[in-house]
Protein backbone atom coordinates (compact mmCIF):
# COMPACT_ATOMS: atom_id res chain seq x y z
CA UNK A 1 0.00 0.00 0.00
CA UNK A 2 2.34 2.39 1.09
CA UNK A 3 3.92 1.30 -2.27
CA UNK A 4 1.12 2.60 -4.67
CA UNK A 5 1.13 5.97 -2.51
CA UNK A 6 4.59 6.39 -2.88
CA UNK A 7 4.19 5.74 -6.43
CA UNK A 8 0.95 7.86 -6.80
CA UNK A 9 3.00 10.53 -5.40
CA UNK A 10 5.61 10.53 -7.96
CA UNK A 11 2.59 10.36 -10.74
CA UNK A 12 1.26 13.38 -9.40
CA UNK A 13 4.67 14.94 -9.61
CA UNK A 14 4.46 13.83 -13.50
CA UNK A 15 1.13 15.53 -14.10
CA UNK A 16 1.96 18.30 -11.89
CA UNK A 17 4.75 19.42 -14.20
CA UNK A 18 2.82 18.18 -17.79
CA UNK A 19 0.56 20.48 -16.64
CA UNK A 20 3.02 23.05 -16.65
CA UNK A 21 3.92 22.02 -20.21
CA UNK A 22 7.37 20.65 -20.12
CA UNK A 23 7.47 17.03 -19.53
CA UNK A 24 9.96 15.50 -17.38
CA UNK A 25 9.79 11.89 -18.59
CA UNK A 26 8.07 9.93 -21.30
CA UNK A 27 9.08 6.35 -22.15
CA UNK A 28 7.01 3.55 -23.97
CA UNK A 29 7.62 -0.07 -24.93
CA UNK A 30 8.49 -1.53 -28.53
CA UNK A 31 5.40 -3.86 -27.99
CA UNK A 32 2.97 -4.21 -25.01
CA UNK A 33 2.23 -7.72 -26.16
CA UNK A 34 4.31 -10.47 -25.73
CA UNK A 35 2.88 -13.30 -27.56
CA UNK A 36 3.62 -16.58 -26.68
CA UNK A 37 3.31 -18.87 -29.88
CA UNK A 38 3.93 -22.82 -30.31
CA UNK A 39 7.59 -21.50 -31.50
CA UNK A 40 8.37 -18.81 -28.19
CA UNK A 41 11.85 -19.19 -26.93
CA UNK A 42 12.02 -16.29 -24.89
CA UNK A 43 11.96 -12.64 -26.43
CA UNK A 44 13.53 -9.06 -26.26
CA UNK A 45 10.96 -6.07 -25.65
CA UNK A 46 12.93 -2.64 -26.06
CA UNK A 47 12.16 0.25 -23.08
CA UNK A 48 12.93 3.81 -24.81
CA UNK A 49 11.79 7.31 -23.74
CA UNK A 50 13.09 10.89 -23.22
CA UNK A 51 13.65 13.24 -20.24
CA UNK A 52 13.45 17.06 -20.55
CA UNK A 53 16.97 17.20 -18.72
CA UNK A 54 20.15 15.49 -17.59
CA UNK A 55 19.15 13.15 -14.52
CA UNK A 56 19.41 9.21 -13.85
CA UNK A 57 16.90 6.46 -14.57
CA UNK A 58 16.13 3.24 -12.92
CA UNK A 59 13.60 0.71 -14.68
CA UNK A 60 12.04 -1.77 -12.64
CA UNK A 61 9.71 -4.92 -14.06
CA UNK A 62 7.81 -7.08 -12.12
CA UNK A 63 5.55 -9.68 -13.16
CA UNK A 64 1.88 -10.92 -11.53
CA UNK A 65 2.74 -11.60 -8.18
CA UNK A 66 1.63 -15.48 -6.80
CA UNK A 67 2.16 -17.35 -3.52
CA UNK A 68 5.16 -19.15 -3.73
CA UNK A 69 5.99 -22.36 -1.42
CA UNK A 70 9.46 -22.78 -0.31
CA UNK A 71 10.49 -25.78 1.16
CA UNK A 72 13.55 -27.07 2.93
CA UNK A 73 14.63 -30.46 3.17
CA UNK A 74 16.06 -31.98 6.94
CA UNK A 75 17.77 -35.27 7.59
CA UNK A 76 15.21 -37.57 9.57
CA UNK A 77 16.82 -40.81 10.05
CA UNK A 78 18.43 -41.87 7.21
CA UNK A 79 16.85 -39.86 4.67
CA UNK A 80 16.28 -36.13 3.20
CA UNK A 81 12.67 -35.14 3.42
CA UNK A 82 11.12 -31.83 3.40
CA UNK A 83 10.99 -30.27 6.84
CA UNK A 84 10.06 -26.73 6.98
CA UNK A 85 7.89 -24.59 4.57
CA UNK A 86 7.57 -21.13 3.97
CA UNK A 87 5.19 -19.80 1.98
CA UNK A 88 5.86 -16.21 0.52
CA UNK A 89 2.99 -13.51 -0.28
CA UNK A 90 2.94 -11.17 -3.00
CA UNK A 91 6.52 -12.27 -4.64
CA UNK A 92 6.88 -10.99 -8.48
CA UNK A 93 6.68 -13.88 -10.49
CA UNK A 94 9.60 -11.90 -11.99
CA UNK A 95 11.64 -9.11 -11.74
CA UNK A 96 14.38 -7.31 -13.30
CA UNK A 97 16.32 -4.29 -12.66
CA UNK A 98 18.00 -1.82 -15.08
CA UNK A 99 19.85 1.50 -14.61
CA UNK A 100 22.02 4.14 -16.13
CA UNK A 101 24.46 4.51 -13.29
CA UNK A 102 24.93 1.43 -10.23
CA UNK A 103 21.89 2.41 -8.36
CA UNK A 104 23.80 3.73 -4.83
CA UNK A 105 25.42 6.41 -6.77
CA UNK A 106 22.09 8.22 -7.77
CA UNK A 107 19.61 7.23 -5.54
CA UNK A 108 19.43 7.06 -1.47
CA UNK A 109 18.83 3.91 0.16
CA UNK A 110 15.34 5.35 1.66
CA UNK A 111 14.00 6.01 -1.92
CA UNK A 112 15.21 2.52 -3.25
CA UNK A 113 13.09 0.60 -0.58
CA UNK A 114 10.07 2.62 -0.85
CA UNK A 115 10.11 2.28 -4.65
CA UNK A 116 11.24 -1.65 -4.32
CA UNK A 117 14.26 -0.89 -6.35
CA UNK A 118 16.90 -3.78 -6.43
CA UNK A 119 16.54 -7.09 -5.47
CA UNK A 120 17.32 -6.47 -1.92
CA UNK A 121 14.38 -3.70 -1.54
CA UNK A 122 12.33 -6.59 -2.50
CA UNK A 123 9.61 -6.18 0.03
CA UNK A 124 8.29 -10.30 0.12
CA UNK A 125 6.19 -11.03 2.83
CA UNK A 126 5.54 -14.73 4.29
CA UNK A 127 2.03 -15.68 5.66
CA UNK A 128 1.29 -15.06 8.89
CA UNK A 129 1.42 -18.83 10.03
CA UNK A 130 4.83 -19.73 9.73
CA UNK A 131 6.12 -20.86 13.32
CA UNK A 132 10.02 -19.97 12.56
CA UNK A 133 12.42 -17.43 13.51
CA UNK A 134 13.13 -14.63 11.81
CA UNK A 135 16.28 -15.36 11.20
CA UNK A 136 15.48 -19.05 9.22
CA UNK A 137 12.47 -16.90 7.07
CA UNK A 138 15.92 -14.80 6.07
CA UNK A 139 17.20 -17.63 4.90
CA UNK A 140 14.45 -19.19 3.41
CA UNK A 141 14.26 -15.48 1.32
CA UNK A 142 17.43 -15.90 0.41
CA UNK A 143 17.50 -19.15 -1.00
CA UNK A 144 14.06 -18.13 -2.46
CA UNK A 145 16.11 -15.00 -4.38
CA UNK A 146 18.71 -17.82 -5.39
CA UNK A 147 15.98 -20.50 -6.99
CA UNK A 148 14.40 -17.60 -8.92
CA UNK A 149 17.88 -16.65 -10.20
CA UNK A 150 18.64 -19.56 -11.14
CA UNK A 151 15.56 -20.24 -13.67
CA UNK A 152 16.49 -16.62 -14.69
CA UNK A 153 13.34 -15.26 -13.45
CA UNK A 154 15.43 -12.70 -11.34
CA UNK A 155 18.43 -11.24 -11.93
CA UNK A 156 20.28 -10.44 -9.17
CA UNK A 157 22.46 -8.02 -10.94
CA UNK A 158 21.61 -4.56 -13.05
CA UNK A 159 20.49 -3.92 -16.86
CA UNK A 160 22.08 -1.36 -18.38
CA UNK A 161 19.93 1.99 -19.81
CA UNK A 162 22.13 3.54 -22.30
CA UNK A 163 21.81 7.39 -22.68
CA UNK A 164 22.29 9.70 -25.63
CA UNK A 165 22.73 13.23 -25.87
CA UNK A 166 21.50 13.33 -22.30
CA UNK A 167 17.77 13.06 -23.09
CA UNK A 168 16.84 10.01 -24.52
CA UNK A 169 17.19 6.61 -22.93
CA UNK A 170 16.78 2.94 -24.20
CA UNK A 171 16.99 -0.75 -22.39
CA UNK A 172 16.56 -3.83 -23.57
CA UNK A 173 14.15 -6.10 -21.25
CA UNK A 174 14.22 -9.95 -21.84
CA UNK A 175 12.02 -12.58 -21.16
CA UNK A 176 12.70 -15.97 -21.06
CA UNK A 177 11.05 -18.96 -22.09
CA UNK A 178 9.80 -19.92 -19.25
CA UNK A 179 7.96 -16.33 -18.37
CA UNK A 180 5.25 -16.56 -16.46
CA UNK A 181 1.65 -14.96 -17.97
CA UNK A 182 0.65 -12.40 -16.93
CA UNK A 183 0.12 -8.69 -16.28
CA UNK A 184 3.76 -6.89 -16.14
CA UNK A 185 4.69 -3.48 -14.57
CA UNK A 186 7.48 -1.98 -16.15
CA UNK A 187 8.12 1.23 -13.83
CA UNK A 188 10.65 3.64 -15.07
CA UNK A 189 11.65 6.22 -12.56
CA UNK A 190 13.59 9.72 -12.97
CA UNK A 191 16.28 10.70 -10.71
CA UNK A 192 17.69 13.95 -9.92
CA UNK A 193 19.83 15.35 -6.95
CA UNK A 194 18.89 12.41 -5.13
CA UNK A 195 15.19 12.62 -5.49
CA UNK A 196 12.16 10.89 -7.73
CA UNK A 197 11.81 14.16 -10.13
CA UNK A 198 9.34 11.70 -12.51
CA UNK A 199 7.85 8.58 -12.70
CA UNK A 200 5.92 6.15 -15.15
CA UNK A 201 4.51 3.23 -15.12
CA UNK A 202 4.04 0.90 -18.38
CA UNK A 203 1.50 -2.38 -18.38
CA UNK A 204 2.96 -4.63 -20.63
CA UNK A 205 0.74 -8.07 -21.47
CA UNK A 206 2.63 -11.68 -21.60
CA UNK A 207 -0.28 -14.03 -22.93
CA UNK A 208 -0.44 -17.16 -25.23
CA UNK A 209 -1.53 -16.77 -28.72
CA UNK A 210 -2.79 -19.08 -31.37
CA UNK A 211 -2.32 -22.76 -31.25
CA UNK A 212 -0.90 -22.72 -27.41
CA UNK A 213 -3.42 -20.31 -26.40
CA UNK A 214 -6.15 -22.64 -27.78
CA UNK A 215 -4.99 -25.63 -26.16
CA UNK A 216 -4.81 -23.80 -22.60
CA UNK A 217 -8.19 -22.71 -23.33
CA UNK A 218 -9.38 -25.69 -24.24
CA UNK A 219 -7.68 -27.99 -21.49
CA UNK A 220 -9.30 -25.23 -18.55
CA UNK A 221 -12.67 -24.20 -19.83
CA UNK A 222 -13.87 -28.22 -21.40
CA UNK A 223 -11.58 -30.44 -18.88
CA UNK A 224 -13.12 -33.61 -19.71
CA UNK A 225 -13.96 -33.29 -23.79
CA UNK A 226 -9.89 -32.56 -23.53
CA UNK A 227 -9.13 -35.31 -21.52
CA UNK A 228 -11.23 -37.42 -24.16
CA UNK A 229 -9.41 -36.10 -27.05
CA UNK A 230 -6.40 -36.61 -25.36
CA UNK A 231 -6.69 -40.28 -25.07
CA UNK A 232 -8.44 -40.58 -28.44
CA UNK A 233 -5.74 -38.94 -30.02
CA UNK A 234 -3.41 -41.13 -28.50
CA UNK A 235 -4.57 -44.62 -28.97
CA UNK A 236 -5.24 -43.46 -32.32
CA UNK A 237 -1.38 -42.69 -32.85
CA UNK A 238 -1.08 -45.84 -31.15
CA UNK A 239 -3.27 -47.73 -34.21
CA UNK A 240 -1.96 -46.07 -37.12
CA UNK A 241 1.35 -46.92 -36.08
CA UNK A 242 0.46 -50.69 -35.52
CA UNK A 243 -1.47 -50.43 -38.74
CA UNK A 244 1.77 -49.22 -40.45
CA UNK A 245 4.13 -51.02 -39.41
CA UNK A 246 2.27 -54.19 -40.14
CA UNK A 247 2.34 -53.59 -43.97
CA UNK A 248 6.14 -52.33 -44.10
CA UNK B 1 14.74 -26.20 -32.33
CA UNK B 2 12.64 -25.44 -28.99
CA UNK B 3 8.90 -25.54 -29.31
CA UNK B 4 6.62 -24.02 -26.66
CA UNK B 5 4.77 -26.26 -24.49
CA UNK B 6 0.96 -24.73 -24.09
CA UNK B 7 0.30 -26.45 -20.69
CA UNK B 8 3.90 -26.80 -18.32
CA UNK B 9 4.11 -23.19 -19.93
CA UNK B 10 7.50 -23.65 -20.81
CA UNK B 11 9.56 -24.27 -23.97
CA UNK B 12 11.91 -27.42 -24.65
CA UNK B 13 14.41 -28.32 -27.39
CA UNK B 14 12.31 -30.81 -30.06
CA UNK B 15 14.66 -33.04 -30.28
CA UNK B 16 15.36 -33.82 -26.50
CA UNK B 17 11.67 -34.81 -26.53
CA UNK B 18 11.32 -37.01 -29.35
CA UNK B 19 14.28 -38.80 -28.28
CA UNK B 20 13.07 -39.74 -24.76
CA UNK B 21 9.86 -40.60 -26.48
CA UNK B 22 11.87 -42.82 -28.96
CA UNK B 23 13.90 -44.77 -26.24
CA UNK B 24 11.24 -45.17 -23.51
CA UNK B 25 8.94 -46.46 -26.73
CA UNK B 26 11.34 -49.18 -27.92
CA UNK B 27 11.46 -50.28 -23.86
CA UNK B 28 7.91 -49.87 -23.44
CA UNK B 29 7.15 -52.32 -26.69
CA UNK B 30 10.73 -54.59 -25.32
CA UNK B 31 9.62 -55.44 -21.69
CA UNK B 32 5.79 -54.80 -22.01
CA UNK B 33 6.34 -51.97 -19.58
CA UNK B 34 4.41 -48.93 -20.01
CA UNK B 35 7.91 -46.91 -19.25
CA UNK B 36 6.18 -44.47 -16.88
CA UNK B 37 8.99 -45.21 -14.17
CA UNK B 38 11.36 -44.18 -16.70
CA UNK B 39 9.70 -40.80 -18.38
CA UNK B 40 8.04 -38.89 -15.54
CA UNK B 41 11.78 -38.68 -13.64
CA UNK B 42 12.94 -37.98 -17.12
CA UNK B 43 10.34 -35.24 -17.61
CA UNK B 44 10.63 -33.64 -14.60
CA UNK B 45 14.30 -33.81 -14.91
CA UNK B 46 14.36 -31.19 -17.84
CA UNK B 47 12.37 -28.91 -16.00
CA UNK B 48 9.11 -30.40 -17.01
CA UNK B 49 6.99 -29.71 -13.14
CA UNK B 50 6.11 -32.80 -11.82
CA UNK B 51 1.91 -32.57 -12.06
CA UNK B 52 2.28 -31.74 -16.07
CA UNK B 53 4.64 -34.75 -16.47
CA UNK B 54 2.75 -37.22 -14.13
CA UNK B 55 -0.74 -36.13 -16.26
CA UNK B 56 1.39 -36.06 -19.90
CA UNK B 57 3.23 -39.32 -19.52
CA UNK B 58 -0.43 -41.41 -18.80
CA UNK B 59 -1.94 -39.84 -22.24
CA UNK B 60 1.41 -41.12 -24.23
CA UNK B 61 1.71 -44.55 -22.34
CA UNK B 62 -1.99 -44.85 -23.47
CA UNK B 63 -0.73 -44.59 -26.91
CA UNK B 64 2.15 -46.65 -27.24
CA UNK B 65 0.56 -49.23 -24.85
CA UNK B 66 -2.29 -49.06 -27.48
CA UNK B 67 0.45 -49.47 -30.50
CA UNK B 68 1.93 -52.53 -28.32
CA UNK B 69 -1.42 -54.26 -27.88
CA UNK B 70 -2.54 -54.15 -31.27
CA UNK B 71 0.87 -55.91 -32.39
CA UNK B 72 0.50 -58.88 -29.76
CA UNK B 73 -3.02 -59.23 -31.02
CA UNK B 74 -1.80 -59.83 -34.05
CA UNK B 75 0.21 -62.17 -32.85
CA UNK B 76 -2.12 -63.83 -30.77
CA UNK B 77 -0.21 -63.12 -27.93
CA UNK B 78 -3.40 -61.48 -25.72
CA UNK B 79 -4.92 -63.11 -23.38
CA UNK B 80 -8.30 -61.58 -23.27
CA UNK B 81 -9.95 -62.77 -20.40
CA UNK B 82 -7.05 -62.35 -18.08
CA UNK B 83 -6.85 -58.99 -19.04
CA UNK B 84 -10.51 -57.92 -18.50
CA UNK B 85 -10.34 -59.31 -14.89
CA UNK B 86 -6.92 -57.32 -14.73
CA UNK B 87 -8.63 -54.37 -16.35
CA UNK B 88 -11.35 -54.65 -13.53
CA UNK B 89 -9.18 -54.65 -10.74
CA UNK B 90 -7.54 -52.07 -11.91
CA UNK B 91 -10.55 -49.87 -12.30
CA UNK B 92 -10.92 -50.13 -8.73
CA UNK B 93 -7.48 -49.75 -7.27
CA UNK B 94 -6.99 -46.95 -9.35
CA UNK B 95 -10.01 -45.56 -6.94
CA UNK B 96 -8.75 -45.75 -4.02
CA UNK B 97 -5.11 -44.99 -5.04
CA UNK B 98 -7.11 -41.41 -6.15
CA UNK B 99 -8.34 -41.01 -2.62
CA UNK B 100 -5.03 -42.36 -1.23
CA UNK B 101 -2.90 -39.52 -3.24
CA UNK B 102 -5.38 -36.73 -2.19
CA UNK B 103 -4.69 -37.74 1.76
CA UNK B 104 -0.85 -37.79 1.25
CA UNK B 105 -1.11 -34.54 0.13
CA UNK B 106 -2.89 -33.03 2.60
CA UNK B 107 -0.59 -34.42 4.64
CA UNK B 108 2.85 -32.71 2.79
CA UNK B 109 4.93 -35.64 2.03
CA UNK B 110 3.08 -37.08 -1.06
CA UNK B 111 7.05 -36.59 -2.85
CA UNK B 112 8.78 -39.29 0.08
CA UNK B 113 5.76 -41.36 -0.12
CA UNK B 114 6.62 -41.45 -4.18
CA UNK B 115 10.25 -41.84 -3.87
CA UNK B 116 9.74 -44.60 -1.14
CA UNK B 117 7.20 -46.26 -2.62
CA UNK B 118 9.32 -46.57 -5.99
CA UNK B 119 12.57 -47.63 -4.00
CA UNK B 120 10.24 -50.44 -2.32
CA UNK B 121 8.82 -51.94 -4.98
CA UNK B 122 11.12 -51.52 -7.86
CA UNK B 123 13.63 -53.01 -5.25
CA UNK B 124 12.07 -55.76 -4.45
CA UNK B 125 10.46 -56.23 -8.07
CA UNK B 126 14.12 -55.53 -9.68
CA UNK B 127 15.90 -57.94 -6.68
CA UNK B 128 13.47 -60.40 -7.33
CA UNK B 129 13.36 -61.05 -11.19
CA UNK B 130 17.36 -60.62 -11.08
CA UNK B 131 17.83 -63.61 -8.71
CA UNK B 132 15.03 -65.27 -10.53
CA UNK B 133 16.20 -65.03 -14.20
CA UNK B 134 20.36 -64.68 -13.89
CA UNK B 135 21.01 -68.20 -13.03
CA UNK B 136 18.99 -69.63 -16.19
CA UNK B 137 20.75 -67.40 -18.10
CA UNK B 138 23.94 -68.03 -16.97
CA UNK B 139 23.95 -71.42 -16.99
CA UNK B 140 22.51 -71.60 -20.39
CA UNK B 141 19.20 -73.75 -19.71
CA UNK B 142 16.68 -73.57 -22.44
CA UNK B 143 13.89 -71.27 -22.09
CA UNK B 144 11.24 -72.46 -19.94
CA UNK B 145 12.80 -74.59 -17.64
CA UNK B 146 13.64 -71.16 -15.34
CA UNK B 147 10.04 -70.48 -14.67
CA UNK B 148 10.24 -72.57 -11.09
CA UNK B 149 6.52 -71.64 -10.66
CA UNK B 150 5.02 -72.88 -13.85
CA UNK B 151 4.02 -76.34 -14.56
CA UNK B 152 2.00 -79.46 -13.29
CA UNK B 153 1.72 -80.30 -10.35
CA UNK B 154 2.85 -77.40 -7.92
CA UNK B 155 -0.11 -76.64 -6.30
CA UNK B 156 -0.28 -73.75 -3.24
CA UNK B 157 -2.96 -71.98 -1.69
CA UNK B 158 -3.68 -69.62 -4.84
CA UNK B 159 -4.85 -72.88 -6.25
CA UNK B 160 -7.34 -73.08 -2.98
CA UNK B 161 -9.26 -70.05 -4.12
CA UNK B 162 -12.64 -69.87 -5.08
CA UNK B 163 -14.41 -68.67 -8.28
CA UNK B 164 -11.92 -70.81 -10.59
CA UNK B 165 -11.56 -70.17 -14.29
CA UNK B 166 -9.83 -71.36 -17.70
CA UNK B 167 -7.81 -69.16 -18.66
CA UNK B 168 -7.66 -70.58 -22.17
CA UNK B 169 -4.57 -68.42 -23.90
CA UNK B 170 -2.01 -68.80 -21.06
CA UNK B 171 -3.67 -72.80 -20.15
CA UNK B 172 -4.60 -71.53 -16.37
CA UNK B 173 -7.23 -72.85 -14.32
CA UNK B 174 -7.47 -70.40 -11.49
CA UNK B 175 -9.41 -67.94 -8.98
CA UNK B 176 -10.53 -64.83 -10.50
CA UNK B 177 -9.51 -63.36 -7.29
CA UNK B 178 -5.75 -63.80 -8.40
CA UNK B 179 -5.80 -61.45 -11.66
CA UNK B 180 -8.26 -59.22 -9.36
CA UNK B 181 -6.24 -58.54 -6.94
CA UNK B 182 -3.11 -57.64 -9.26
CA UNK B 183 -4.91 -55.63 -10.91
CA UNK B 184 -6.21 -53.84 -8.10
CA UNK B 185 -2.48 -53.64 -6.41
CA UNK B 186 -1.51 -52.35 -9.95
CA UNK B 187 -3.98 -49.66 -9.73
CA UNK B 188 -3.35 -48.23 -6.58
CA UNK B 189 -0.11 -47.73 -7.43
CA UNK B 190 -1.13 -45.90 -11.15
CA UNK B 191 -3.07 -43.72 -8.92
CA UNK B 192 -0.37 -42.78 -6.46
CA UNK B 193 3.22 -43.10 -8.02
CA UNK B 194 1.90 -42.14 -11.89
CA UNK B 195 3.32 -45.14 -13.30
CA UNK B 196 1.99 -47.98 -15.93
CA UNK B 197 2.11 -50.72 -13.49
CA UNK B 198 3.85 -52.73 -16.01
CA UNK B 199 7.04 -53.07 -13.84
CA UNK B 200 5.34 -54.78 -10.98
CA UNK B 201 2.10 -56.56 -13.25
CA UNK B 202 4.72 -58.24 -15.55
CA UNK B 203 6.50 -60.04 -12.70
CA UNK B 204 3.33 -61.00 -10.90
CA UNK B 205 2.01 -62.69 -13.74
CA UNK B 206 4.83 -64.69 -14.29
CA UNK B 207 6.08 -65.74 -10.92
CA UNK B 208 2.84 -65.45 -9.14
CA UNK B 209 -0.08 -66.62 -11.82
CA UNK B 210 2.26 -68.85 -13.89
CA UNK B 211 1.41 -67.13 -16.54
CA UNK B 212 3.72 -67.73 -20.51
CA UNK B 213 5.99 -65.25 -20.84
CA UNK B 214 4.71 -64.60 -24.47
CA UNK B 215 1.25 -64.08 -23.29
CA UNK B 216 1.62 -61.77 -20.65
CA UNK B 217 3.28 -58.72 -22.28
CA UNK B 218 0.27 -58.39 -24.35
CA UNK B 219 -2.03 -58.85 -21.70
CA UNK B 220 -0.54 -56.26 -19.55
CA UNK B 221 -0.37 -54.10 -21.88
CA UNK B 222 -4.08 -54.10 -22.43
CA UNK B 223 -4.87 -53.68 -18.78
CA UNK B 224 -2.26 -50.52 -19.15
CA UNK B 225 -4.09 -49.19 -21.86
CA UNK B 226 -7.33 -49.39 -19.98
CA UNK B 227 -6.15 -48.32 -16.87
CA UNK B 228 -3.72 -45.40 -18.01
CA UNK B 229 -6.87 -44.19 -20.04
CA UNK B 230 -8.86 -43.65 -16.96
CA UNK B 231 -6.22 -41.90 -15.09
CA UNK B 232 -5.41 -39.59 -18.04
CA UNK B 233 -8.97 -38.67 -18.12
CA UNK B 234 -9.11 -38.33 -14.28
CA UNK B 235 -5.73 -36.11 -14.20
CA UNK B 236 -7.59 -33.96 -17.51
CA UNK B 237 -10.39 -33.20 -15.22
CA UNK B 238 -8.83 -32.44 -11.89
CA UNK B 239 -5.61 -31.03 -12.20
CA UNK B 240 -5.90 -29.70 -15.97
CA UNK B 241 -2.09 -31.75 -16.52
CA UNK B 242 -2.34 -32.84 -19.61
CA UNK B 243 -0.10 -31.34 -22.22
CA UNK B 244 -1.43 -32.23 -25.13
CA UNK B 245 1.47 -30.64 -27.19
CA UNK B 246 4.09 -32.61 -25.30
CA UNK B 247 2.19 -35.74 -25.07
CA UNK B 248 1.73 -35.78 -29.07
CA UNK B 249 5.29 -35.37 -29.54
CA UNK B 250 6.35 -37.94 -27.14
CA UNK B 251 4.14 -40.20 -28.96
CA UNK B 252 5.04 -39.48 -32.40
CA UNK B 253 8.05 -41.60 -32.22
CA UNK B 254 7.08 -43.64 -29.25
CA UNK B 255 4.75 -45.79 -30.78
CA UNK B 256 6.87 -46.54 -34.03
CA UNK B 257 9.55 -47.46 -31.39
CA UNK B 258 7.22 -49.72 -29.35
CA UNK B 259 6.37 -51.52 -32.81
CA UNK B 260 10.10 -52.12 -33.16
CA UNK B 261 10.57 -52.94 -29.28
CA UNK B 262 7.76 -55.77 -29.80
CA UNK B 263 9.07 -57.35 -33.08
CA UNK B 264 12.80 -57.15 -31.19
CA UNK B 265 10.97 -59.05 -27.91
CA UNK B 266 10.40 -62.19 -29.79
CA UNK B 267 13.51 -62.72 -31.18
CA UNK B 268 15.02 -62.30 -27.69
CA UNK B 269 14.96 -65.24 -24.97
CA UNK B 270 12.45 -64.42 -22.02
CA UNK B 271 15.50 -64.77 -19.61
CA UNK B 272 17.56 -62.15 -21.14
CA UNK B 273 14.84 -59.57 -21.50
CA UNK B 274 13.88 -60.37 -18.13
CA UNK B 275 17.50 -59.93 -16.59
CA UNK B 276 17.70 -56.41 -18.64
CA UNK B 277 14.57 -55.21 -17.27
CA UNK B 278 15.52 -56.67 -14.01
CA UNK B 279 18.69 -54.24 -14.52
CA UNK B 280 16.95 -51.53 -15.34
CA UNK B 281 14.64 -51.19 -12.30
CA UNK B 282 17.32 -52.11 -10.06
CA UNK B 283 18.81 -49.16 -11.17
CA UNK B 284 16.32 -46.45 -10.84
CA UNK B 285 15.47 -47.50 -7.33
CA UNK B 286 19.04 -47.51 -6.63
CA UNK B 287 19.38 -44.15 -8.06
CA UNK B 288 16.17 -42.96 -6.17
CA UNK B 289 17.18 -44.28 -2.83
CA UNK B 290 21.08 -42.61 -3.16
CA UNK B 291 18.77 -39.39 -3.62
CA UNK B 292 16.93 -39.85 -0.36
CA UNK B 293 20.02 -40.78 1.83
CA UNK B 294 23.25 -38.45 -0.14
CA UNK B 295 23.16 -35.15 1.40
CA UNK B 296 21.08 -32.70 -1.43
CA UNK B 297 23.27 -30.22 -3.28
CA UNK B 298 20.73 -27.65 -2.76
CA UNK B 299 18.21 -27.86 0.30
CA UNK B 300 15.51 -25.58 -0.61
CA UNK B 301 13.26 -26.43 -3.52
CA UNK B 302 10.56 -23.78 -4.62
CA UNK B 303 6.88 -24.19 -6.22
CA UNK B 304 5.20 -21.51 -7.57
CA UNK B 305 1.19 -20.91 -7.03
CA UNK B 306 0.80 -23.31 -4.21
CA UNK B 307 -0.19 -23.12 -0.56
CA UNK B 308 -3.06 -20.91 0.77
Amino acid sequence: MKRFLALAMALLLAGEARAQGNVPLVADLSSHLVAITTGFSGTDVLLFGATDGAGDIAVVVRGPSQNEVIRRKGRVGPVWINTDEVTFRDAPSYYRVASSRPLDEFAPQTLLSRYQIGIDNLRINTLADTTLEPEEVADFRKAFVRLKTDSNLYDQGLGAVNFMSNRLFRTELHFPSNVPTGTYLVEVYLFRDGDVTSAEIVPLNISQIGASADIFDFAHNLAPLYGLVSILLAASAGWVASIAFRRT
Amino acid sequence: MQVYLPIAEMSVNIFLVLGLGGAVGLLSGLFGVGGGFLMTPLLIFIGVPPAVAVGTQSVQIVGSSVSGVLAHMRRGTVDFAMGGMLTIGGFLGSGLGVWVFSLLKRSGHIDLTISLGYVLFLGVVGGFMLTESLPGVLKKRPAGVALAARGPGRHTWMHGLPFKFRFRKSKLYVSVLLPLGIGFLVGVLVATMGVGGGFLMVPAMIYLLGMPTQVVIGTSLLQITFVTANTALLQSVINQSVDLVLALLLLLVAVVSTQIGVKLSSKVRGEYLRVALAVMILAVALRLALDLVIPPHELFTLSTGAGE
